[in-house]
């Protein structure tokens, strides 16, 4: 029986650094800049908008900040780190609330923990965003 | 700063709805898919919402 050989897929090359560079490190600044340089404004405005609106009611919900330090356990080292990412990934409100002191500890309560989550879906919505950023500038979607 | 307590309904609401804009917006091609798969979003949002808010009632007794 003659064997079939399937071809695999060829691999799509990445495009170089410097088209998509910028409008990634903008979008990871201020959410939403990387679609408006790419000239997609509405959107950039709507991005904006919702990852701000978010990031701020968590803020005003006293939801707690993470820190990369190490925990009791392994799960707890990795929410902990995992968290700290997250909440950098909403770029310049992150930097902004703790160059001006925000620091709320870890407190029971539904509103604080909603606010907790609140900052951190910011900065996961936000890597979304920097990766329609790329996709866009690499011409994989309009 | 100003200090906000919404309910947990309220909450989960303003999520569902700021979370299914960003991903209307990042996973679809056109303005009209956008604009419904942001919709099946929120609407995914509110149904599980109530469905787990009655199960957790319901288990509890």
């Amino acid at each position: 029986m003659a064997e079939t050989q399937v071809a695999a897929p060829p691999k799509e090359a990445v495009p170089p650094i410097n088209t998509w560079i910028l409008p990634v490190v903008a979008a990871w600044f201020v959410p939403g800049l990387g679609h408006f340089l790419l000239k997609k404004t509405g959107r950039a405005a709507l991005l904006f908008a919702s990852i701000a609106l978010m990031f701020l009611f968590g803020l005003f919900m006293r939801g707690m900040m993470f820190t990369p330090e190490k925990g009791a356990d392994y799960l707890t080292s990795l929410i902990n780190y995992g968290g700290f990412v997250c909440d950098l990934a909403s770029g310049a409100f992150y930097l902004c609330a703790a160059v001006f002191g925000y620091s709320q500890p870890d407190m029971p309560g539904d509103v604080h923990d909603y606010g907790t989550k609140f900052l951190v879906t910011a900065g996961l919505l936000n890597i979304l965003a920097m990766v329609d950023a790329f996709e866009i500038a690499a011409k994989k979607r309009d | 700063m100003p200090r906000v307590n919404l309910s947990h309904f309220e909450a989960a609401v303003l999520f569902s709805l700021l979370a299914s804009v960003v991903l209307g917006i990042t996973t679809k091609k056109t303005t009209r898919e956008r604009l419904n798969y942001g919709a099946y979003c929120f609407g995914c949002f509110v149904f599980a919402l109530f469905a787990i808010g009655w199960a957790m009632k319901l288990g509890h007794g």
